[in-house]
This record gives structure tokens, sequence and C-alpha cells, in this order.
């Protein structure tokens, strides 16, 4: 399957690489929209990524897999950002954190069809701990009641 | 006249429901215009909503969708008295014991409106700029005495002296918004509530340097900053601030937003660049220095989001009038920021020379949850913990090196007397392994083996060999490190295990918990 999907061009890669006028330095930008586009990073994406911009896809590989919001698998019907830094730590972060686990039978970064929990190093909403985002949004005080409230409403959205 | 409404866009007021209260209010009183501005940096107020009034703005707060209706009942648009209502939001202590120079119009206007900003001193600073040679613009700056605010602090005006001084056609600009440090939301405050700003700074200095090309480098978890700083860059476009030959001056600058990708390293400058050239971003060994040679090996300047959009206040007002705040050489002013279990989290903008005991308690209020505070820990995640006994340390980065704290980006996490300074001490390690670019083994390896270490003495492990272990680990990443990923991640390890020993020795059944 890898290996046969590895040869599709993608069209929609394809369109995006020729925005950003071909460019390399353009990489992240042009990997942001690509994922933005079709949820992940498919072989064939890769693939069709490095002829465009003609660098190697061992070099794409390994900007892929430097940087956390790169995802090479189709995630969860959604995603559940948590803060884990220090000031959201202060206001109970970690405890959140085992609830919203136990709540969604899923580990913190594991895989999950439903529900996915991602650990997230800072959201710039440190005086209003724990803090939350979902689909690019912001939440702050966040406690179980609320996340539950909140995950609903997103889903609601997604339906 | 219709009655003016403001309710903040920041995304923190956006994270405690302020586009409901916009939504509850349009339809309970569609005659009031609502302004969506930046946020005060009150933000246990937020949503903080203002009703324009004779005698100036009046702050309700936290206002949730649910408490319009009763707030316009009460007689909210007449000023009337409410348990939610603060008086005028500038006499509110908090905000009134300020000295907001970088931050003068966060919260006040609208950020996207280009006569709100000039209504309000913006662009003063940059038409002062264009007719001033670059020489004339890196002296003042010098004066002023302005010093790097992402965290090393170093001399802007040196900085940029250098980038002057090299005799090439292209050079690059870079605005440092990656903002990683937990405990610190003043770039992106700044991005969100007055971007102008930032842009300003940013063609001031591109005249300064001799750049001619811009980018302004936003963590991808700051996707609305990245969407008012696109739009900002759009509209000073239409107006001329940004292109060639601006406002016929002879300059010509153009600016770029570039997102991250979730890589705390990214913050440093080397790997920035790497990033920006759409690379992995690992640390690069200097020299050579970037102002020599960066981005795609052209003398390039990388510069905090704060330190830049302090740029257009020293030209306008002068070097002198901010080198006049502050203390020693720490000058002008930093903008504070007070978070974790906090009464009153925020910003706070004050001239250096501020008791970090002045910031917590009569600006923050103590903790919010009544326990008492246990720790701070300043200047980011390779920062110290501080401990109550240290509080009476001035605000500076001198000041604060004799106490063996940092100031780092301005951010004071606090915690309370639950938490377990040895699980932050491991917290701080596993950060550094999580992040760690990979270069060089003290951080990469060091990391790893410092968290296991900790584990182990936190187990009653061998404590004794243990710390020992422990120690040497943190002397060979400071040491051998690179950059100050892996040289100061054992600041936090070693402030904690010196200060709070009992956190980590207690007995194995008490760690096990
Ligand atoms: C691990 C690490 C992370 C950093 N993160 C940031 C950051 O998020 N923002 C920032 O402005 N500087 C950060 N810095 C400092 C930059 O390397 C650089 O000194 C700074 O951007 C220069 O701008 P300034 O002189 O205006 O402070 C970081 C440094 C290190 C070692
Ligand atoms: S200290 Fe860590 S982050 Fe810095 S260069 Fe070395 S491996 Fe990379
Ligand atoms: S530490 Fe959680 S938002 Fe900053």
């Amino acid at each position: 399957m890898a290996t046969l999907l590895n040869t599709i061009e993608d069209a929609k890669a394809r369109d995006i690489c020729r925005e950003h006028g071909d460019r390399p330095d353009e990489l992240l930008e042009i990997l942001h929209s690509v994922q933005e586009a079709q949820g992940y990073l498919t072989d064939g994406a890769l693939r069709t990524i490095a002829h465009a911009l003609n660098i190697s896809r061992a070099e794409i590989h390994g900007v892929v897999s430097f940087y956390h919001d790169y995802k090479r698998e189709k995630g969860a019907a959604q995603t559940i950002k948590i803060c884990r830094a220090e000031a959201c730590q202060a206001v109970g972060a970690n405890d959140l954190i085992s609830e919203a686990e136990k709540h969604f039978k899923t580990q913190l970064d594991g895989k999950s069809a439903g529900v996915a929990l991602e650990a997230t190093y800072c959201l710039g909403n440190c005086a209003l701990g724990p803090a939350v985002m979902i689909d690019g949004e912001l939440y702050g005080r966040v406690d179980m009641k609320r996340l539950l409230s909140i995950s609903d409403n997103h889903k609601g959205r997604e339906a | 006249m219709s009655v003016k409404v403001y309710v903040p866009c920041d995304a923190a007021a956006l994270s405690m429901g302020a586009d409901a209260v916009v939504e509850a209010l349009e339809s309970a009183a569609p005659d009031v215009k609502i302004i969506r501005n930046g946020s005060r940096g009150m933000l246990w107020l937020e949503p903080l909503v203002e009703v324009e009034t004779a005698n100036g703005r009046v702050a309700y707060g936290p206002v949730t969708a649910d408490d319009v209706a009763g707030l316009l009942k009460a007689g909210m648009l007449e000023s009337n008295d409410h348990k939610l209502c603060h008086g005028l939001t500038e006499e509110i202590p908090y905000f009134a014991n300020q000295e907001r120079l970088t931050f003068e119009r966060v919260g006040v206007t609208d950020p996207l409106s280009l006569s709100d900003y000039q209504t309000h001193g913006g662009l003063k600073g940059l038409e002062k700029a264009l007719k001033l040679q670059p020489q004339a613009i890196v002296d003042e700056v010098k004066v002023s005495g302005l010093r790097g605010r992402g965290g090393a602090g170093f001399p802007t005006g040196i900085k940029w002296q250098t980038a002057l001084a090299q005799d090439q056609d292209q050079k690059y600009l870079c605005a440092n918004a990656d903002e990683g440090d937990s405990g610190t939301f003043a770039d992106r405050m700044l991005m969100e509530g007055d971007p102008f700003s930032l842009i300003e700074g940013m063609v001031i200095g591109g005249r300064a340097i001799g750049a001619d090309t811009g980018y302004i480098y936003i963590r991808s978890e700051y996707p609305h900053a990245i969407r008012t700083m696109r739009r900002a860059i759009h509209i000073m476009e239409d107006a001329g601030w940004l292109g060639t030959d601006i406002k016929g001056s002879g300059t010509t600058f153009n600016l770029y937003v570039r997102v991250g990708a979730g890589a705390y390293i990214c913050g440093e400058e080397s790997s920035m660049l790497e990033s920006l050239e759409g690379k992995r971003g690992q640390v690069k060994v200097k020299p050579p220095i970037p102002a020599i040679s960066g981005l795609f090996n052209k003398p390039t300047i990388v510069n905090n989001v704060l330190s830049l959009a302090a740029v257009p206040y020293i030209l306008s007002k002068g070097g002198k009038a901010y080198a006049d705040y502050g203390q020693g050489r720490s000058t002008g002013t930093q903008p504070f920021q007070l978070a974790g279990d906090i009464a009153r989290g925020g910003l706070v903008e004050k001239a250096f020379g501020v008791t970090m005991n002045e910031l917590l308690n009569d600006f923050g209020g103590g903790t919010r949850s009544g326990k008492p505070i246990k720790a701070v820990q300043a200047g980011g995640p390779l920062g110290g913990f501080v401990a109550p006994a240290d509080f009476d340390m001035a605000m500076g980065y001198e000041s604060m090196a004799e106490r063996g704290a940092m100031m780092g980006h301005g951010g004071l996490v606090v915690f309370n007397s639950d938490t377990n300074m040895g699980s932050m001490a491991r917290y701080a390690m596993e950060f550094c392994e999580i992040e760690s670019c990979g270069k060089c083994t003290p951080c990469r390896i060091g990391a790893v083996r410092g968290k296991e270490t900790i584990e182990k003495i936190m187990r009653g492990e061998d404590q004794v060999k243990n710390v020992e272990v422990l120690e040497d680990l943190c002397d060979l990443m400071e040491t051998a490190s690179l950059c100050a990923m892996g040289g100061l991640t054992p600041m936090p390890v070693r402030s904690a295990l010196k200060q709070f020993p009992e956190d980590f020795m207690g007995t194995a059944s008490e760690a096990a918990e």
C-alpha cells in the first residue's frame, strides 16, 4: 500500500507548492497548508512536494519529523490540545490531563479514533490556565466539566 | 449617538467567552457600537467590557454572555453601579500604577484601525526615522540603552551597529515571535493588540541596518496573532508604510509572516533562521554571528517582538526619554507577565527596578488559590525557582543575576505550597528531552539521564549517590552544551534541589503518590 501511494502524484500538494513559488525556504508553510487541506501528510504529498521544490525525500522527512506539528497519520475525529507547561501545571493541568485520559479512554499523545489528547507546551494563556485549544480556538480556566462542554460544542460544529 | 462598548478580541479574552458576550450584546442592545480592542492586560477580569462615558471608559468584568441582560437592565450603558463594575478602567490601581510605553495603545485602540493608531501617537517614530540617516537611528537606540527582551539582554543598538557596518546589498531583519516560555504572553498580546507598533519598529530597524526584507516568525500555537499580523501587514502596505520607497524616503521594506511548527528550540535565533530557510530547526555553531552571516548567509538581525516594539517610542520621544526609566544598566520598561497560581494574573509594564514582591503581591494579589506561595519560576523553563525569602529582589538584568535568577522574557510563574519541586525539576529535564534539537550529546542524552536520575532519587534509590550523579550531569550540561537549552536546564533543577531538598528526598512511599 505504502509503495503504491508513493508513486501517486498529489495534485493538491502540487498546487500549494506552486502558490508558494516552488520555493524550498517556504517548506514549512507548504507543509502547514497541505496538512490543513488534507488532515495529515501522506507519502504522496511528501513525494510531490520534494519533487516540486527539488529537494530530496530524505530532507523533507528530516523536516517533517523534526517539528511536532506535522502528522503522518490520519488524526482522531477531534483533537484536544492540553497545555502541560509550568504555569498550567501550577493550576492543576496534570489533574485535568489524568481525568481527561480516564474519561476519553486514551493516553496523552496516544492514538484514538474519537477524541485524542495532545500535549502542548504553552498556548500563551498562562494567567488563565489550565489552557486548552480545539480547532484553533483557545479556552482558559478549563476544568473537566468545562472541557466536556467545549468538546461537545466543537463536535456539534464539526458534524 | 450610540454608546461605544469595547470587548477585547485578544485570545485570552476569547478564551473566556468574549465572542459570546459580543453576540449577547448585539442581540440585546442592537444600537450600541461595539469595538473589538486588544486586552488591557487585567486578564483575571476578562472578558473585560468597557463602556465609553464622558469621564472615560468604565470597566465591567469578568463578564459572561449570561451577565449581559442583567448588566443592561442595571443600566450599564448609563454607567450605573453593578457588582461587576470596577469604575474607570484607567483608575484601577493595577492599570494606573503601570508605566506603559510599549503597551501604550494595547487595549485602548482597535488593533487594526490605522487612524486609531495615528491618533494615539503611532507612526511618529517612523516619520522621524525616515528623515534620519541610518547611523543616527542606531545612535538613538544606543542612547536608549534598550536591551534584547528575548532573554539574553544584549544591547540592541550595538547589535544593529554590527549589521549596519556590513557592506552588503541584501540584509534581513527578523522578529522573533516564537514566545515559547511558559508564563509569557506579552508578544502575543502586543501582536494582537497593537500589531502596527511591531511593524513600525521593524521598518525603522530595516532602515537603520539597511535591510529591505523582514520576517515575523510566529509560533503556530498563536493562530489569532498570526491572523492579526497578516491583516495589519496588508493595511500598512495599502497605506504605503510598507513596500518600495516608503513615502518617498528611499527606504524599501517588505514584510512577511512565517509560522513555526511546534518546536521550542526555534526560539533560539540560529535555529529560527534555519527554520526560516525551510530546514530542521537545528542550532548552529557561532561564530559567525547572524548580524554578520545569518539568513541565507546574509547579515541578519533577530530581535524579540518587544525589543522591536519599543523602538517607535524611542524614536518618537528620544532615546534619553526611554533611558530615564529603569535602574542601572536595565533601562526602560519591561512588560512583566504574572502567571500560574496568581489572583490577578496579567500583564504589568513597569520600569526595571520594581521588586518581585510588588509584582506578586501589590499587583498580583498573591495566589488565586489562597495557599501560600512556595516558589516562583522567573525567566521561563530555563530559569531558576525563587523562594519567598528572595522576593525583595529588584527586577533587572544584573540585580536578578546577583541572586541567581534570570529576567528572561519577563514571565513569573507562581507555584503554591502544594507543589512538589522535585516533580518540577523532573519536568525541567523532561522538557529539555522533548525539545532538544539533538545536535549535542550533553543536552540530548543528558536530559534523559537527568530525568531518570531525579526519578530514582524521588523513589528513594541510592539517594546520596544519585544526587552526585545529578550534580555531575548538571555540570556537564552547563559546560558542554552548544546553546542555552541544554546549558540552562540545570538552573531550575539545581535551584529546586538546593532550596527544596526535602521534595526530592521524601520517603519512597511519599514520592510514589
Ligand atoms: C532555547 C532558547 C529559546 C529561545 N526562545 C526565544 C523566544 O521564544 N523568543 C525570543 O525572542 N528569543 C528567544 N531566545 C533568544 C534568542 O536566541 C535571541 O537571543 C533573541 O531572539 C534576540 O533578540 P533580542 O536581542 O531582541 O532579545 C531563545 C534562546 C534559546 C537558547
Ligand atoms: S544544547 Fe540542546 S538544543 Fe542546544 S544545540 Fe545542543 S542539543 Fe540542540
Ligand atoms: S503555560 Fe499553559 S498556556 Fe502558557
